[in-house]
């Protein structure tokens, strides 16, 4: 065994009470070197698993293990009489850094998944314009790309939290409406551009071809600024469940508003109020006065391990670690509690800082095998802070859940087994 | 020195134009490859879905209250349930009063700023499994049955263009805009 991993408990920096580590520590301890066995000849006398006493299997397409079987979508829901109008979830709680592959995706549909050959394909950009333009995918291929890894949130996601009682779910069954990609295609500015847009073209409307030809308006300065009309995710074509042949993308911003299998651009002077941003997607205040194009999902985090289902076996040195994001940039910081938020301290950020991408912290902790409520708390580069629940509920109406970004709180019993709780 | 000033102005009257023919919006003009095909306005539309709160894009056409409940109760029925209150999908009527409530209940009549999106929504999407298959008339009709279920048209009313823009939900002016 690595010398440097006898530390002894003397010798422990800690950071905040409860068992959180200094920061350093992984650094320091270098856990994880030197820990895999090597194996060597074949020779009589030296181990060999089965898997390695024959060839395997030949190359060609490829899979998870079948020993990560638990890699999947999960609570899969749609309306009830239908199929295609409802969510699946990201594994959050399985996955680590802040890509995630492009089958585990959230979904979020509203009519199915349409099945939409690329060649018959058309974005038409109409409207206030001088000329309205229709394009081709394979015109498309001819543009200035661009590619970002940025995330992308349905503005429902972590809605369980406002039940009055905490719902005692995993992660990914509370929060799992969160995915991280490398999206790539073409800014939209530059087609707008060659569109001309008029001067009293203020907002779009884009509608996607699903069956409900879902629709959202976005202003304009927007779309100027950054969004991207994306053809690609993860280097691959973009899955047809992400938008396949082509997705609205919009650095930040709710995920609705991203409409999926682009079809139409609209330019307009005013928002259309779709119903799914009057009807939905608005965020009611206790007054009884609603907000709409609440656009930007705030600064958040959520510790994904340990996390329900992922339970301690022993006290010791543990790894917590979990995502942070911000629809307004970077993630600054990101602070530990293992004594429900009485002290902190500050996490490891993985070296991928991002603007609007999912962020890896992590910190060494040491569990003491006793009762233990680890929160994160996540600080964005323009200085906001994630809410706590209490907060985020404040002047808002009693069943309104969209853009809920407050803090999670997580409680390990002296079984080491993690469940959801309200501060 | 007299040489000095006048040479100044020249030298920033040309670092001005060369800039400004280097704006970003025209470099990234000179270099799209501008293959946008152009469209008739005529063969826009056949794809536009847009309705706006001030009627521009509804079509020509009507329906009435009578018209919508027959639709109502063959289309849309079995999902919302009969008067489009109790069914397996959202509840369209009721919840009047409740939005400013401990328990609001957001419905066609009493969340809905604009009657308009009644009819955008309808056209673009139901019914679920059959959408594209009403007629505008159709479309009309239901419109201003659902209204009619929420007390905020009266019987005979018919809804048109012209007609379903002056229609003012009850909810409407307790909406604000988030983003500026």
């Amino acid at each position: 065994m690595n010398k440097r991993m006898k530390k002894k408990t003397s010798d422990l920096v800690f950071a905040a009470r409860n068992g959180l580590l200094d920061r350093r520590y992984f650094l320091k301890s270098g856990l994880g070197a030197g820990l895999i066995a090597t194996s060597t000849n074949a020779s009589e006398g030296k181990h060999r698993f089965p898997w390695m006493r024959v060839p395997g299997e030949g190359m060609g397409e490829s899979g998870p293990s079948k020993y990560e079987n638990h890699l999947k979508r999960n609570n899969v829901a749609s309306q009830p009489g239908t199929t295609g109008s409802g969510a699946s979830r990201t594994p959050i709680e399985y996955l680590d850094g802040i890509i995630t592959p492009s089958r585990l995706h959230f979904e979020r549909h509203h009519s199915g998944i349409p099945d939409i050959n690329p060649e018959e394909h058309r974005l038409i950009i109409h409207g206030l314009v001088n000329r309205p333009l229709s394009f081709s995918m394979e015109s498309l291929v001819r543009y200035e790309h661009v590619s970002k890894i940025q995330f992308l949130e349905c503005s429902g996601n972590s809605g369980a939290m406002i039940s009055p009682q905490p719902l005692q779910r995993t992660a990914s069954q509370l929060h799992g409406l969160i995915s991280c990609s490398e999206w790539g295609g073409v800014p939209l500015k530059i087609l707008l551009d060659e569109a001309g847009v008029k001067p009293e073209g203020k907002w779009i409307v884009a509608s996607g071809s699903d069956a409900a030809i879902m629709s959202r308006s976005v202003p304009v300065k927007k779309i100027m600024d950054d969004a991207i009309i994306a053809t690609h995710q993860n280097g691959e074509p973009l899955r047809p469940s992400n938008g396949y042949p082509m997705r609205l993308f919009l650095p930040g911003w709710e995920g609705n508003a991203c409409v999926k299998w682009l079809r139409t651009i609209k330019v307009t002077s005013t928002p259309s109020m779709t119903k799914d941003e009057t009807s939905k997607y608005s965020d009611l205040r206790d007054d009884g006065v609603a907000e709409l194009f609440t656009f930007p999902m705030g600064v958040k985090s959520i510790i994904t391990s340990p996390s329900p289902g992922l339970d301690l076996n022993e006290a010791g040195i543990y790894q917590v670690n979990g995502i942070a994001w911000s629809g307004r940039g970077k993630i600054k910081k990101v602070e530990l509690s293992a004594d429900g938020g009485k002290t902190w301290a500050e996490a490891n950020l993985d070296d991928h800082v991002l603007s609007k991408a999912l962020t890896r912290f992590r910190s060494a902790w040491k569990w003491n095998g006793g009762p233990a409520t680890l929160m994160s708390r996540a600080v964005d580069e323009k200085g906001n802070v994630q809410p706590t629940r209490e907060n985020w509920l404040k002047g808002r109406a009693s069943n309104t859940f969209y853009h809920f970004n407050a803090t999670q709180t997580w409680r390990i019993d002296q079984k080491g087994q993690a469940s959801n709780v309200y501060l | 020195m007299s040489i000095y000033n006048f040479k100044l102005p020249l030298l920033c009257l040309f670092l001005c134009c060369y800039q400004y023919s280097l704006a970003a919006d025209d470099v990234f003009v000179d270099k799209a490859p501008m293959l946008g095909r152009s469209m008739s306005i005529i063969a826009a539309q056949e794809v536009d879905f847009v309705v706006l709160p001030n009627g521009d894009g509804l079509p020509e056409g009507s329906g009435g209250v009578d018209a919508g409940k027959r639709l109502f109760n063959i289309h849309c029925l079995a999902c919302h349930g009969e008067k489009a209150q109790g069914g397996i999908n959202g509840d369209l009527v009721g919840g009047h009063g409740t939005i400013n409530g401990l328990s609001p209940k957001k419905t066609v009549g009493s969340y809905w700023p604009y009657a308009t999106i009644l009819f955008d929504y309808i056209r673009r999407a139901m019914p679920y499994q059959t959408p594209g298959s009403l007629k505008n008339n159709e479309v009309y009709a239901l419109s201003a049955y659902i209204l009619f279920l929420n007390n905020i048209i009266e019987e005979q009313d018919i809804m048109n263009a012209k007609t379903l823009v002056k229609v003012k939900m009850p909810n409407r002016d307790n909406f604000v805009w988030a983003y500026k």
